[in-house]
């Protein structure tokens, strides 16, 4: 059976309970065809659980997801449809990298070739017989990446692919997601933080508590849970607040500010003209992509910290 | 198949454990054979199943090596890394067994006959000649035996996945619980006669030894019997878990 | 104290101690069970043929010690606790004692366990515990698991994996104690100086043929003595170890 064109994964009703626990709710989206898709959501709200239910590791309690009208268990040769990187410490610690790479081609026939031009790609030439239990981090992480392209996949899958990288590393996966988007393939990659989200993806499936909460472009996904506010300062506050709430806007204060939304700066300044009040500050308010993110799956997080930070495990 | 024996093959073999348990399984078998050779009395001659005398130490470290090979896989979650690359776990868990099978088997030849040459070179009589089919079974017959043993150890690693359970139940029921069933008066003797490793050491048993329910050959398939329906139970149970 | 408080924690508020405690319990006494429902003339009903399962429960402490510092070792741990105690020494003792004390009361639970639930099922037999013979290998159970905890723990520490440790433990326990009888002339004379055979000599159950023996070297008591002897130098080796090496 062949996918509508353009739907590389397609989920439906997905469900994953754990016991009691439900981690994924009833959750139904698709990842377009050579597009870059972020899955956002805070820790702990399923992500990783739908990755590995499409990847056929565990079995969903009820709902189904399919990878190019398949599923996942039904390929033959995956590694050569899709790639992933779910945990960089996957890996035997006492195994090298490239007996690693090489047990895996030949699971899936590939040929010797491409142990040596993923390890290359990825800049693990130099270490692919060293023991993978010494590696660093951001080196474990060039690892799975580099089982993933193995098969050269025109599918690929990545969990959290920047956490706990420094710099450097978080910048070299960047550019790589980038150019994998470039080659033409389709990219799943998930993430708990909007921002660098925002930087790689072109569409975007966020979830919070195992549900679906949206599903679209980045670009809309910023516009519709952006709301702009307008905040001014002046001498007669309690008048000028007046005015603005006779003409429907929305008001909450803000220091020794009003804090406007429902209306932009251009109407808060006219408003205030004809009432003849002084202003001392107008200026626009856009909201950020955090705060947006924070607002929408607000109430969603798992584990919600007693302190402002939010949850960082 | 022969992709998936040929991957497990490079699994099994780019760790370190296949080559300790080869060196252990070989060296304690064929060390404790010299050892009773080198002791025995001038005047009670070598038979061939003195020579077999160390057998169960390569039996123990294959149970070990066979249950690591696959708990090692849950404890590294490579199982996952493994299933996402062949997502046919049934076949996964065939090869695997199959792959550690022949392994031990050859571990079993090596250790049998290695120990016979040992004996032989070192207090060697006529009496040491594998001359009776008997004498072939008792040592040729521990390759089947440990293959049978690896394929024991390699279910009960896939049903525990965790490496201190598995093996403390490999190694504690044949080495201590199959000798406690016997001292429970009556049954218990009956009971023993159907404990699967009594069954393995019966059939490389000399044949006066012992006088075993089932004949040695009876109890290798016996064997056999058991390390098919734990086989079984693994694969319905590595196909209907989460990896 | 606090250091005590701190390793207590640690063993109990995992499963597997839990798993490993209740197992080395049930095992010897139900085993004992079925004993002592049909014992008749093939045992007969001493107070230390009470005792003749409960090789079972030292099998299960064996586990139980080493995985108590591998498993440390295994989720690195092990590093914390010394960050939190950089004496590796004090850390580690009061490890050992710790689980000397846990390991004590398996032991005793084994001990008066199998000893009650045989005496409850075999309600004809005098099993009255009245002198120090009767004693001995009843709650003797606890010394002896009490040093095997401390054997085994000083193992684990210089092993450090725990499929390694569990192995080495019980195959040496089970079975290379039992194999050098094998060994002629010289295998009887080994094996009267190997240290689980030592602490088999002190509980003195007739599961064996050894235990008739009339040419042994010790007193149960001067067995005991020598098996705690080299449990202490195996978990002193371990300790020492531990504070050379890295962590």
């Amino acid at each position: 059976m062949r996918a509508t064109i353009g739907r590389m994964i397609e989920a439906s009703g997905l469900t994953k309970h754990y016991g009691r626990t439900v981690a994924v709710d009833n959750l139904s989206f698709t990842v377009s065809e050579g597009r870059v898709t972020g899955f956002l959501g805070p820790n702990g709200a399923g992500k990783s659980t739908t990755m590995r239910m499409i990847l056929g590791l565990d079995r969903p309690t009820s709902g189904d997801v399919r990878i190019d009208g398949e599923h996942y268990r039904d390929l033959r040769q995956p590694l050569r449809t899709v790639g992933a990187l779910l945990d960089a410490k996957w890996v035997h610690p006492n195994r090298s990298a490239r007996a690693h790479l090489s047990w895996l081609a030949t699971s899936n026939k590939l040929p010797g070739t491409a142990v040596d031009e993923v390890l290359d790609l990825v800049g693990l030439t130099s270490v692919a017989r060293k023991n993978a239990g010494g590696f660093s981090l951001g080196m474990s992480q060039r690892l799975g990446i580099a089982a993933a392209l193995l098969g050269d996949p025109k599918v690929l899958l990545f969990d959290e692919p920047v956490n706990g990288l420094d710099p450097e590393g978080i910048l070299w996966i960047r550019r790589f997601m980038h150019r994998l988007a470039e080659e033409g393939r389709t990219v799943f990659v998930s993430s708990h933080l909007l921002s660098e989200m925002s930087q790689t993806a072109q569409d975007l499936v966020v979830i919070g508590r195992g549900k679906l909460i949206y599903q679209g472009t980045v670009g809309d996904f910023i516009a519709h849970a952006t709301e702009n506010s307008v905040l001014v300062r002046s001498p007669e506050l309690g008048r000028l607040a007046e005015v603005l709430s006779a003409e429907g806007a929305k008001l909450s204060q803000d220091g020794d500010g009003l804090q406007v939304s429902g209306m932009d700066s251009a109407e808060v300044g006219e408003l205030a003209a004809a009432a003849r009040i002084t202003l001392h500050e107008l200026s626009n308010h856009a909201g950020s992509l955090e705060q947006a993110f924070i607002q929408l799956t607000g109430g969603t997080v798992e584990y919600q910290a007693a302190t402002e930070e939010g949850p960082t495990a | 198949m022969t992709t998936l024996l040929a991957t497990e093959r490079i699994k099994l073999f780019t760790t370190r454990s296949p080559w300790w348990s080869i060196v252990a399984a070989l060296g304690l078998t064929i060390g404790f054979a010299g050892l009773v050779a080198l002791n025995h009395s001038e005047g009670r001659p070598l038979q061939v199943e003195h020579s077999q005398f160390g057998i169960q130490f390569g039996l123990v470290v294959v149970l070990v090596m066979a249950a690591l090979a696959v708990t090692t896989e849950y404890r590294f979650s490579t199982i996952r890394a493994t299933f996402q690359a062949v997502p046919n776990r049934s076949a996964v868990l065939v090869a695997k067994t199959a792959v550690v099978a022949v392994l031990a088997a050859v571990i079993g030849e090596i250790a049998a006959f290695g120990s016979w040459t040992v004996t032989r070179v070192i207090a060697g009589g006529p009496e040491m000649a594998i001359a009776t089919g008997a004498d072939v079974r008792m040592v040729a017959g521990v390759g089947l035996v440990y293959a049978l043993a690896a394929v024991i150890a390699v279910a009960v690693g896939t049903l525990v996945r965790q490496s201190a359970g598995a093996i403390s139940i490999l190694l504690i029921w044949p080495l201590l619980v199959e000798n406690l069933v016997q001292l429970i008066p009556g049954a218990g003797p009956h009971i023993h006669d159907w404990m699967p490793f009594v069954n393995a050491e019966r059939f490389l048993n000399p044949p006066e030894f012992t006088t075993p329910p089932i004949g040695p050959w009876g109890s290798l398939a016996y064997l056999a019997g058991v390390a098919a329906a734990l086989f079984a139970a693994a694969m319905v149970a590595v196909n209907r878990r989460d990896a | 104290m606090s250091l005590l408080a701190a390793e207590r924690i640690k063993l109990f508020s995992t499963r597997s101690p839990w798993a490993c405690g209740l197992l080395a319990v049930a095992l010897p006494v139900g085993f004992t069970a079925l004993l002592a429902a049909q014992a008749g003339d093939q045992i007969d009903a001493t107070v230390a043929n009470t005792q003749i399962t409960t090789n079972l429960g030292r099998a299960v402490v064996l586990v139980l010690a080493a995985l108590a510092v591998t498993s440390e070792y295994r989720f690195g741990t092990i590093r914390s606790t010394f960050q939190a105690v950089p004496n590796r020494v004090t850390a580690l003792t009061a490890k050992a004692t710790v689980v000397a004390a846990v390991t004590a009361v398996i032991g005793a639970l084994v001990g008066f366990g199998c000893w009650g639930v045989f005496r409850a099922i075999h309600a004809g037999a005098d099993l009255a515990l009245t002198g120090a013979e009767d004693w001995r290998p009843v709650a003797g159970q606890a010394l002896v698991f009490a040093l095997t905890g401390l054997l085994a723990l000083g193992v684990g520490i210089l092993v450090r994996q725990t499929a390694g440790a569990v192995a080495l433990l019980l195959v040496y326990s089970l079975l290379v104690e039992s194999l050098v009888q094998l060994i002629p002339k010289i295998g009887d004379d080994i094996q009267r100086w190997l240290p689980f055979f030592a602490a088999d000599r002190f509980i003195g159950a007739t599961g064996d043929d050894a235990a008739n023996r009339s040419d042994l070297p010790l007193s149960p008591w001067g067995y005991l003595a020598y098996f705690a002897a080299i449990s202490l130098v195996v978990l002193a080796a371990g300790i020492a170890t531990a504070a050379r090496r890295d962590a």
